[in-house]
């Protein structure tokens, strides 16, 4: 693949695009002697929908742990609007609009609905009416489960809890982590119809999925991790017509 | 029948019964105790998974705060201002002290082994432990000092209070224990109600989770130490109003309150709290009906019990290993 929309590395820095809201660049991240990711380089412009596919352990989660500061890279950059990151913390990173689903959702099973969307808005202090509506908008369950413990939900319930929760702190960029895992094929469906959704409000996102085909056919591009660097890269139409790709993911 | 004999009987009756509501008065102010160190205990075990070994100690030099600002002020007799308002400063200064002493620990006997093993802050914390008991030793001798509550307003604090029948309840019980339930409900606001709080509880439940967040898990962890800390102060004041000060009282009393935080089911503050009044009444309940060599042996036979059969404690959740 070598026709990408943006340029893929410091070779391509001719053209002059607008600046990506999440680029890392030539990233490599180790957990202890062990080398997870090898030279990533990855964007997400503003307004995009972007998957990131991979088989496991092949360094998808731990891009995004890179991303938001979770983990640390070794070497490389991380930035944020064109501002480097790097050695900021998450919380820092978050305040510049970045967002987490994370993988199994994650939610604080022990505390209600809406002290998990309130735990959302947590850098803005209090949350605003609007931050609420908007959630409840999007999701008129979690209107009606909001002062029930997080951990009684359904999956599903839980899914869009954990969305919701993400929303609440305003992000630019959202990143997610396996949306489509553990739930019922019916819920992957609806679990994509909510990203598209979320993602034509405005917000761009970073999608890690293994469940290539729906990843794909949402995205605008796409990018596909192996052992830890990232082996493919293009259009989501590029990629869904490739053949290696097919082979090795889409399981046609 | 002879009249008389029942009327002996029935008097008998009522002196047990007064024992035993006296008992329980007793196990009220001793939990109350109990509770606002085992709260100390629960809250960072939620929050760090680290028994803070050093927090009796804390509570000590709370006790020994509060005598510092007693004497400061004329002593419990003479007092230069108002008594009520010299124990209201003690229980301030007290709570101030505490929070420092509290936050100190954990920057340079915690902090530093953060990602360690998790038996290294143990070591540390039991270090610390000693280390805070015999500088109190060296700094103010081993001898025991009282508050010398007996002659606070001329002896007012034990012999007003409410008296119902045979049955007397002193006003320092009732400050014992009115302020201690004052401030585990401060806490409860606190924990449930503040963004500070949800961050707390939210940390304690899951730490990346909270990170993923925005949450600045470093300032949680210092918020909870003087939560914590502060407690334990006070603590110190309301127990030694009715007891010694000596610098190894934390030993006893740090063991204690963290006996309580298992029963009640470490990690919860509602448990901290219930396992506090529990012990307070075991303890109570051992002195007076059965001897009072044996109360220790009864909460720590207790301990040992709750680890075997139930670890998690009575609120407690069992540990779910995530993957």
């Amino acid at each position: 693949m070598t026709a990408t929309p943006t340029p893929a590395g410091p070779a391509g820095a001719g053209a002059a695009s607008p600046t990506p809201l999440l680029r890392l660049d030539n990233v490599d991240t180790f957990y202890g002697p062990i080398h997870i990711l090898q030279g990533v380089t990855l964007e997400v412009m503003p307004g995009e929908l972007v998957s990131l596919l991979g088989g496991n352990a092949s360094g998808k989660s731990t891009t995004l742990k890179t991303a938001l500061g979770l983990v640390r890279p070794r070497t490389g950059t991380v930035s944020i609007a064109g501002e480097d990151v790097t050695t900021r913390t998450t919380s820092y990173r978050i305040a510049k609009g970045l967002a987490i689903v994370p993988e199994n959702r994650r939610l604080f099973a022990p505390m209600t609905v809406l002290e998990n969307l309130e735990m959302g808005a947590y850098l803005h202090g209090s949350p605003t009416k609007e931050d609420f509506e908007r959630v409840y908008t999007l999701f008129p369950r979690v209107y009606e489960r909001r002062s029930q413990l997080a951990g009684t939900l359904s999956g599903g319930e839980q899914q869009m809890v954990a969305v919701g929760r993400a929303l609440m702190c305003r992000p630019r960029l959202l990143l997610m982590d396996e949306p489509s895992m553990g739930l019922a094929p019916i819920l992957v469906e609806k679990s994509f119809e909510i990203i598209q959704q979320v993602h034509e409000a405005g917000v761009a996102m970073l999608i890690v999925e293994q469940n290539a085909n729906m990843a794909l056919s949402i995205a605008d591009r796409g990018y596909v991790l192996s052992t830890g660097r990232i082996v493919l890269q293009g259009t989501a139409a590029m990629l869904l017509a490739d053949d290696d790709l097919k082979k090795a993911y889409l399981g046609r | 029948m002879v009249p008389g004999c029942s009327a002996a009987r029935d008097h008998t009756f009522l002196l047990l019964v007064d024992q035993f509501i006296q008992t329980i008065v007793d196990s009220v102010t001793l939990g109350s105790v109990y509770a606002l160190i085992a709260l100390g205990y629960s809250m960072v075990y939620g929050i760090l998974k680290l028994l803070p070994f050093a927090h009796g100690d804390v509570f000590m030099v709370g006790s020994f705060i509060g005598l510092g600002v007693l004497k400061a002020f004329g002593g419990a007799a003479n007092p230069t201002i108002s008594i009520w308002l010299v124990l209201v400063l003690m229980a301030l200064a007290a709570m101030a002290g505490c929070a420092v002493l509290g936050v100190a620990v954990e920057r340079f006997a915690y902090r530093p082994l953060r990602n360690a093993p998790r038996i290294a802050p143990l070591i540390s914390a039991l270090g610390t432990s000693f280390f805070i008991a015999y500088s109190m030793q060296l700094l103010f001798g081993a001898n025991h000092r009282t508050y010398d509550t007996f002659t606070m307003a001329g002896g007012k604090l034990f012999l007003s209070g409410i008296t119902w029948g045979p049955l007397h309840v002193s006003l320092v019980r009732i400050i014992v224990v009115v302020v201690a339930v004052v401030m585990m409900v401060v806490l409860w606001l606190l924990v449930s109600r503040t963004r500070m709080g949800k961050a707390m509880r939210a940390t304690s439940f899951d730490r990346e989770a909270a990170m993923m967040m925005g949450v600045d898990v470093d300032k949680v962890i210092v918020f909870t130490f003087v939560l914590g800390s502060a407690l334990a102060g006070i603590g110190g004041v309301l127990f030694s109003l009715r007891t010694d000060v000596y610098s190894q009282m934390g030993f006893l009393a740090g063991l204690s309150g963290f006996t309580a935080a298992v029963i009640g089911g470490i990690g919860s503050v509602p448990g901290a709290m219930l396992g506090g009044y529990l012990l307070g009444l075991v303890e109570t309940v051992t002195q007076t009906y059965i001897s009072t060599g044996w109360s220790n042996l009864f909460i720590f036979s207790i301990l040992v019990a709750f680890m075997l059969i139930r670890p998690s404690g009575i609120l407690g959740k069992a540990e779910i290993k995530k993957v």
